[in-house]
């Protein structure tokens, strides 16, 4: 066993690290949301004259009290911090009442007096796509937040050419984060005049624009800093930076440190969730297992608010036909408004709802030709060199498809499984079925955005180091890659190094981390840091010593012939001695990528990653119970930084995609949010999984500094897949709406 | 009277009916403990109740008078060493976000005080009761393995 490196794991397992609940502030007042109680509405009147008089209430905050802008947004400026006028979703917050005990200011909800006045509401993405609907976001002009397009080809004339069409829809629901602490924000107005945030968010730097926006700051007025967070998986940045602004707007007003705990009830109501989507898929065949067109239309709902919508359905886009070359391609996407709770980011990202669809779409194709599902995958998946479906030639990186399935299917002896497949045998009590998935994802943001990222390292005069970065601790590991990747490259041991506890005041601004760009951005930051650091070392040696420094090696500065010149800490006393700061600002900025959104063409990722997993399952046949009996991931990284924790991601990113192929969804009924609690929303337990076996697989990236590209997203997008194949091939049917709900014999 | 972590305390009226995680949290600072769903379902905020895992945001103080509890807080070593447990989570990369730890770290512990060679299986019903959304429980499980061959090397 590798053992794992982290630099927070002692205070978390000593139950010493402090999460933004655990902390407390002298003279500390508490909020809690109100709630609006319909999807649809228009507020006429708030008396909160009767939650006044309650004990410990100090005051009632509504949108008219927000001194900067009521609404704000990522991209389209749509989410209001408090509602003003009207209520588009139950999870909008009419107005926080602050209290000196939390429990006062619950006892004081109900105290608000609300007159509504019903408005027409949209709980479908088609209806509200229908001429003369109701406009969920009038400034908007329409209910569609966004349309992408992919136009390649032909696919009119190739329809001609086909031997075979298979249409096929698909369909996805919401799904629940289900990071287990739930949001919080303690915000508390400095004495210089700076509103302080702690808070459980994900991106600081989305959360200092909400909040100053929401104060009528600048940016240089509000200090977001990072504490531990209880998990994150993409869905602690909208709903995460509003708690914070929403505790900030308290504090501001009432001049002292506000906390904003959510409880679980308040998470699961408010918080976006992952896009529910329907795929309607046409695809063109030839007899000798070439895909030679792909027509689909995708409807995402966005539910309310725009959030990240464009940029979700914007990678289902650019990965529309999944890691499969395709001539002919029409591709439509569009993000709609609805009245249903709202949809964002959510690991994966856009991915896992295209490869549910596309991953099983190829094996009914492959059945239909009667071919084996491997083999029409291999005809058609990227190779070295091939072009993707927006054009984008791929010869930057190895391309390793081919080689993360072929381990995947030694390892699982899949060939020989195949074969013990029941296919609903009547004569079985049991059924036991193999599948796998296979995909291929772009890293980073892409074309959707602006995406650099910087580290600091400052030698202290000791010789110990302090590192800082733009990445952010989501609990993945992130500060622990980053002090390796710096260990690694100055020869130093990683206890000499410390993570310093990131302020947005203090680091640039280096986007948030998402999209698996963490380890290929900060820790590409990171690298880049440490060679400027070591070329302004080898310098002072250069010029006080005489002596050219080559390598910097256990804790020792070596020449060319290995010889040592010094220790560590003598070229770092040196530095010091002679006025020389060993302080290095690195920055990583992503190569370029390019769209167009007319013809949905580009290169739209300066790296790919590429991954497979098979699962292996049994079904009850009498009650239609799941039982997982193995799983095994291969997943090109670039590099393995910390093996442990590559392997914790896999491992994780498995069972949020089991459950995602399994039992997950998020029911609504007007909009709302059904499940309240976890007792309601089943994730995976310890008796749920299986045994998995997690390969990595490493093809070291030309385009990354460090080499390494990442793991976080690729995880999940096809253990849904995987198990609806391994399903089909144990039941003899076909489920294309997730979650798999199996009919009872 | 409730003994926490080898302190004793007695126990005002007022507080009676207070949540057991409520009190560790607010009037003991005793933070390690975690509140993550607040009914019982989570397993964030499991403590050792005589040596047996119970969720602390399901009892009131009422509920353990006379009892002895422990929290993350008081496993480790007197001299502050790790507990084996602690480690082998540390080493088996069982730690992610680490809010599922303290929990995690103490039913294992429950389970290990009364099965000192548990296997994976067992493992695995000993923690059905504590989610993590984060590690896939796989290296939990390889943690509590370790853990054992540690706490009982002559098995």
């Amino acid at each position: 066993m590798t053992k794992a490196f982290r630099n927070d794991a002692l205070a978390k397992v000593t139950g010493k690290a402090k999460y933004t609940d655990d902390y407390t502030l002298p003279g500390i007042l508490y909020a809690v949301p109100l709630h609006a109680p319909v999807a649809s509405a228009v507020i006429k009147a708030i008396d909160t004259s009767q939650a006044l008089k309650m004990p410990g209430v100090l005051k009632v905050i509504t949108a008219a009290d927000i001194p900067g802008k009521i609404k704000f947004g990522q991209i389209i400026k749509d989410y209001p911090t408090l509602v003003h006028k009207r209520i588009r979703t139950t999870g909008d917050v009419i107005a926080l009442v602050v209290a000196e005990s939390r429990a006062q200011a619950l006892a004081a909800l109900p105290k608000i007096d609300l007159t509504l006045e019903d408005y027409p509401a949209l709980y479908d993405p088609e209806d509200a796509l229908k001429e003369g609907a109701t406009l969920i976001n009038p400034e908007h002009g329409s209910n569609i937040c966004n349309y992408h397009c992919v136009r390649t080809g032909d696919v009119q004339a190739s329809e001609k050419d086909a031997d075979l069409i298979i249409e096929q829809d698909f369909s996805t629901s919401h799904i629940e984060h289900a990071y287990l602490e739930p949001e919080a924000a303690l915000c508390h107005p400095r004495p210089d005049g700076v509103m302080e945030v702690i808070g459980s968010m994900q991106h600081p730097f989305s959360t200092r624009r909400f909040v100053a926006s929401t104060l009528g700051m600048e940016l240089k007025d509000v200090e977001v800093k990072t504490v531990p967070m209880g998990g994150g998986f993409g869905g602690k940045d909208d709903t995460a930076a509003l708690v914070c602004a929403r505790a900030a707007l308290c504090a501001h007003l009432l001049g002292r440190p506000v906390k904003l705990t959510y409880s679980r009830e308040m998470s699961m109501r408010e918080s976006y969730k992952r896009h529910p989507y329907t795929l309607q898929y046409r695809m063109g065949i030839k007899y000798d297992g070439r895909i030679i067109f792909v027509k689909v239309r995708m409807v995402a709902d966005s539910g309310a608010y725009c959030s990240v919508t464009p940029w979700v359905t914007w990678r289902s886009t650019v990965q529309c036909c999944g890691c499969y070359e395709v001539p002919n391609v029409h591709c439509d996407v569009y993000g709609v408004y609805t009245n249903n709770v709202f949809t964002g980011a959510f690991r994966g990202f856009g991915s896992p709802q295209v490869n549910w669809a596309v991953e099983q779409l190829v094996e009914i194709a492959a059945e239909k030709l009667g071919m084996s599902e491997l083999e029409f995958r291999r005809i058609n998946m990227v190779k070295q060199g091939s072009t993707t479906v927006t054009n984008q030639v791929l010869d930057t990186h190895k391309v390793s498809l081919s080689e993360v399935m072929d381990r995947v299917l030694k390892e699982i002896d899949y060939e020989n499984k195949r074969k013990l497949c029941s296919f609903g045998d009547p004569k079985k009590d049991t059924w036991y079925g193999i599948g796998l998935a296979i995909s291929y994802r772009g890293m980073s943001l892409g074309a959707e955005g602006v995406d650099f990222n910087s580290a600091i390292i400052n030698v202290q005069p000791d010789g110990s180091v302090l590192l800082e970065t733009g990445v952010h601790e989501n609990g993945q590991g992130a500060e622990s890659v980053m002090i390796l990747i710096a260990a690694e490259e100055l020869g130093l041991p990683v206890n000499r190094i410390r993570y310093r506890m990131p302020s947005t005041s203090n680091i640039p601004d280096g986007g948030t981390t998402v999209a698996s760009r963490g380890t290929l951005l900060g820790g590409g930051a990171t690298t880049n840091a440490a060679k400027i650091l070591k070329n302004i070392i080898a310098e002072a040696l250069l010029k006080h010593l005489g002596k050219k420094a080559e390598f910097f090696e256990d804790s020792n500065i070596l020449d060319a012939e290995r010889q040592v010149i010094c220790a560590w800490y003598e070229a770092i006393r040196l530095c010091y001695s002679k006025q020389i700061y060993p302080y290095a600002f690195g920055v990583f900025q992503a190569p370029r990528v390019s769209w167009d959104e007319e013809t949905g063409h580009g290169d739209a990722y300066f790296t790919w990653v590429y991954g497979c997993q098979a699962v292996e399952l049994e079904v009850e046949a009498k009650t239609g119970k799941v039982k997982l009996l193995n799983m095994v991931a291969a997943h090109d990284v670039g590099r393995a930084i910390n093996v442990a924790m590559v392997k914790g991601q896999i491992f994780g990113g498995l069972a949020i995609g089991a459950g995602y192929g399994l039992f997950e969804e998020v029911p609504l009924k007007d909009g709302s949010v059904i499940p309240t609690n976890l007792h309601q929303y089943r994730i995976m337990r310890a008796t749920d999984m299986p045994e998995m076996t997690a390969i990595i697989v490493e093809n070291p990236d030309p385009t990354s500094p460090s080499k390494a590209k990442g793991i976080g997203e690729p995880t999940l997008e096809i253990t849904g897949p995987a198990i609806a194949n391994a399903i089909y091939r144990a039941t003899g049917t076909r489920y294309p709406d997730q979650p798999i709900k199996l009919r009872k014999q | 009277m409730i003994t926490v972590n080898g302190i004793h305390y007695e126990i005002p009226e007022e507080l009676h009916a207070k949540k057991l995680s409520d009190w560790l949290r607010e009037d003991l600072m005793l933070t390690g403990t975690k509140v993550g769903c607040d009914i019982g379902v989570c397993g964030s905020c499991t403590v050792l109740i005589n040596d047996e895992a119970k969720r602390s945001c399901k009892l009131k103080l009422n509920d353990v008078d006379n009892s002895n509890i422990t929290t993350i807080e008081g496993i480790c070593a007197p001299d502050g060493g790790l507990h084996p447990l602690q480690q082998a989570f540390m080493d088996a990369g069982a730690i992610q976000c680490g809010f599922c730890t303290p929990g995690m770290v103490l039913s294992a512990l429950a389970l290990l005080l009364k099965n000192h060679r548990p296997t994976r299986g067992e493992i695995r019903l000993a923690l059905k009761g504590n989610l993590c959304r984060c590690t896939g429980y796989q290296q939990i499980i390889d943690a509590v393995e370790l853990a054992a061959g540690i706490m009982y090397p002559n098995k």
